[in-house]
């Protein structure tokens, strides 16, 4: 990630990056220390922590598309993260199938969270070769 | 698209990065349009055109014309 810590809107988005990946960390070490030991709704609740985790991610990756004042990087990013989205929901669909004809093994639905943000840095490679800019966010 | 931006800054003295600061833009954003890899929006393109006591056209090339 190139970090030009002048642009207000990428150290937003850095600031709120690290915060969700330690709330993941935290909700995650939570979820599966204690999970085995609550039923019902409460276990949802615990189970589903680590996933939310990752939405706030995601909101941070749209803020930035929303708060970037600069309208060729936020160009660079929203190319970034359609590449991403065509690359994990290609990569995902095709698997999906092959699964249910049983030749491939099961792979569990977070996984398209993790596809995406190597869709990212897909993105950005692309950006680099199509415009010789990768974007900041990686 | 064509334009005359780094003409324009060269005559001014001004870097890429000075020329990015008087537009409130990215140095990125300038060489990428110096270079033709991004059009700006209309709005971009006015703020240059008023930086440099310009019309737009006087910067940009027509497409049509380029």
């Amino acid at each position: 990630m190139r970090l030009n810590n002048k642009n207000p809107a990428m150290r937003r988005y850095l600031r709120r990056l690290a915060i969700s990946m330690l709330l993941y960390m935290a909700f995650l070490f939570i979820a599966l220390r204690y999970v085995d030991a609550v039923t019902g709704p409460l276990a949802y609740l615990l189970g589903a922590l680590p996933g939310i985790a990752v939405l706030g991610v995601f909101w941070a990756i749209g803020r930035l598309l929303i708060e970037e004042a600069d309208e060729y990087l936020r160009m660079l990013l929203v190319r970034q993260t359609l590449v991403a989205t065509a690359f994990s929901l290609s990569i995902a669909t095709v698997w999906g199938f092959l699964e249910n004809v049983k030749l491939v093994p099961h792979v569990d639905a977070f996984y398209i969270a993790i596809l995406w943000f190597v869709g990212l840095g897909v993105g950005s490679l692309v950006n680099w070769l199509t415009i010789g800019d990768s974007g900041d966010c990686k | 698209m064509n334009n005359r931006l780094k003409v324009l800054r060269a005559e001014r003295d001004w870097s890429q990065q000075d020329l990015a600061e008087r537009l409130a833009v990215s140095r990125q954003s300038v060489n990428a349009i110096e270079t033709g890899k991004y059009d700006p929006s209309l709005p971009l393109a006015f703020r240059i055109a008023e930086l440099f006591d310009l019309a737009i056209e006087a910067i940009f090339t027509s497409p049509s014309k380029g």
